[in-house]
């Protein structure tokens, strides 16, 4: 084979391995054969169904409401216990330290990355948001964590735990947790 | 509370889809074979039974526990289902142990099971991130591949654990497995095959990760009367212990480290414990079982482990949490070759081999992780490990450890949230 053949330099992509991606789009069958002879019935299986399950649920966030209501009015609330001081990103309405109720306190809206990931993929509800990136967020005199998105970065080479992010807000507020993210500090 | 004992076990074969079965028939496939391997015991002397699974959303059918129990011919006796996430196996074990323990009953049947073929995998991972907080962190973009990187990219900042020595934990696994033939994937790999495949949630790629899976598991735990009764070989529970910790992954205390016995103070100084890089829940399990089976050097006291290996980097975040190794010390843990089985050629140049075999059946990694099965499928592999018949059960000898006395399994939920470990001996 001649030296300067460009098949040896690059080879064929070729991978046995490749299959289609499995999809849930089919016909529907209403009515199925069945044999004469019952002694071969158990080779009639297995029948495999398609079955919807849609559900819409009437979700309160219940004594955590006020959190995403300060998300709308561009506000990062957490809590504080009242008798040990504790203090929670993530609210939580009664201390798990000391079992006392909580005070709700606005949190700074500036932070560092506690730690991180970029997903490539995930559940079917956000697969069509891959690759996004998730950090747990530290604040100064806050003692747990909050989980959020990052964006303003490409990928995780780009993300460094330590790193200074601020929390940015949706003007249209979906009352969900995304309605903060964060974005790199300058 | 009296001694309890194993005294049989079964498991089906692990399989991506059984589309061939429903649940009771996997669970009926599991029984059958755990009532053969004892012959002296009939289903007329189990007293009744625990059973587990993990997820309503995978069967959606609700009470389907009863529906395994109606189909072992096991009504009208006692029994209740066992869920807790990843640990419902282990946890449905324990729950076997007490009814035993307490004198309730003197034969108890614990089975578990899970069908996660029933939908598409991202629903799957769906349905699986649905265990963590839906008022804060399923939102966000809930999946557990993700969690568990961020813990470890927290394990890299604190200790320098390397992407390679998470590498060689598939690798190993995926070997051992090579010879157990109910494992779902049997692989020869090397680390750079690993770290190719394709990336899911950065570090982890696609074989740091173990697979959905369909498949069921039974044990029958007996009184020290009834075990002495049914078999010439039962194996002691001589520890249970159970662990729990924060739902949120946010909320985790930076506290200081509980120690070990065999751990001082001035091993952690600076360390702020848990956080995230650890598992409170499984350092706590650990400590109870060891408390109770006597145990204060574990490394040196216990023979082998089976471990919730759910992601290449929890069994190494794991060999801190058990005392096999300090904190910070489970990535050179495995780079020296402490959990490699001695007798397996794996491609790696290891220091060592076989200090404390780590998940010898494969683990989750490359068994598969059929949810409310995993954790009695690793209490029958450590049973037939101990009793000396894996190669009755395998059909062949390879994994067979020589000293094998006394094993630990351990059993994980969440991101850490449920904890078991059980310590099982020779009792003959």
């Amino acid at each position: 084979m001649a030296k300067n053949d460009p098949k040896a330099k690059n080879p064929p992509r070729r991978n046995p391995a490749a299959k289609l991606e499995e999809v849930m789009t089919g016909t529907t069958v209403f009515n199925i054969p069945f044999p004469k002879d019952l002694n071969t019935l158990k080779s009639m299986s297995p029948i495999v169904i398609k079955h919807p399950y849609y559900v819409e649920y009437i979700h309160s966030y219940g004594q955590d409401s006020p959190f995403f209501a300060g998300l709308a009015n561009r506000k990062l609330l957490g809590t504080r216990c009242g008798r040990c001081d504790y203090t929670y990103a993530t609210p939580r309405l009664h201390c798990t330290r000391c079992g006392k109720e909580t005070k709700w306190v606005e949190l700074p809206q500036e932070g560092r990355v506690h730690t991180f990931t970029t997903c490539y993929f995930g559940s079917e509800e956000f697969l069509k948001e891959t690759p996004f990136h998730l950090v747990l967020v530290e604040f100064d005199g806050v003692d747990t964590l909050l989980l959020a998105r990052l964006i303003g970065v490409e990928g995780p080479e780009d993300i460094r735990i330590g790193m200074k992010i601020r929390a940015k807000f949706r003007r249209n507020s979906q009352l969900k947790p995304t309605d903060v993210y964060f974005v790199p500090v300058g | 509370m009296r001694p309890v004992y194993m005294v049989s076990g079964g498991v089906s074969k692990f399989e991506k889809a059984r589309p061939d079965a429903t649940f009771q028939k996997m669970v009926k496939e599991a029984f059958d074979y755990t009532m053969g391997d004892v012959p002296r015991l009939k289903p007329s002397m189990i007293e009744g039974s625990v059973g587990s699974y993990f997820s309503d959303h995978f069967t959606r059918q609700l009470m389907a526990g009863i529906m395994a129990t109606d189909y072992l011919g096991m009504c009208p006796k006692p029994n209740k289902r066992i869920e807790g996430g990843g640990a419902t196996g282990g946890l449905c074990f324990q729950a076997a142990w007490e009814s035993v323990a307490s004198g309730r009953m003197d034969v108890c049947l614990a089975f578990g099971f899970e069908t996660m073929s029933h939908v598409q995998t991202w629903k799957g991972n769906e349905f699986i991130a649905l265990a963590s907080d839906v008022n804060f962190d399923y939102p966000v973009g809930g999946f557990y591949s993700g969690y568990y990187a961020m813990m470890v990219n927290r394990h890299i900042h604190e200790f320098g654990t390397t992407v390679e020595q998470m590498a060689m934990v598939s690798v190993k696994n995926h070997m051992n497995a090579y010879n157990n033939p109910y494992a779902q994937k049997r692989k020869r790999l090397t680390i750079q095959d690993v770290r190719n495949s394709e990336m899911v949630a950065y570090p982890l790629t696609l074989l740091d990760i173990c697979v959905m899976s369909d498949g069921a598991a039974a044990c029958i735990l007996a009184s020290e009367e009834a075990a002495f009764r049914l078999t010439d070989r039962p194996v002691k529970i001589t520890g249970v212990g159970t662990g729990t910790d924060m739902m949120r992954m946010a909320d985790r205390p930076h506290g200081e480290v509980i120690l070990a016995p065999n751990e001082k103070k001035s091993d952690y100084k600076k360390l702020k414990y848990p956080g995230v890089h650890s598992f409170r829940a499984g350092r706590s399990a650990g400590l109870q079982a060891y408390k109770m089976a006597g145990i204060t050097d574990p490394v040196r006291e216990i023979d082998f482990v089976e471990l919730h290996d759910a992601y290449t980097s929890s069994e190494i975040q794991t060999y801190e949490d058990l005392a096999l190794c300090k904190y910070g010390e489970g990535g050179k843990f495995v780079e020296e070759g402490h959990p490699f089985m001695p007798q397996i050629e794996y491609g790696l140049k290891l220091k060592t081999k076989g200090t404390i075999p780590v998940n010898p059946s494969g683990g989750l990694i490359a068994c598969g992780h059929p949810v409310g099965a995993t954790g009695l499928m690793q209490a029958v592999f450590a049973f037939w490990q101990i009793q000396g018949t894996i190669k009755k059960h395998y059909g062949s000898p390879e994994l067979q450890l020589k000293k094998a006395n006394r094993g630990l399994i351990h059993s994980h939920a969440g991101t850490g949230t449920y904890v078991t470990v059980s310590i099982l001996e020779r009792g003959w």
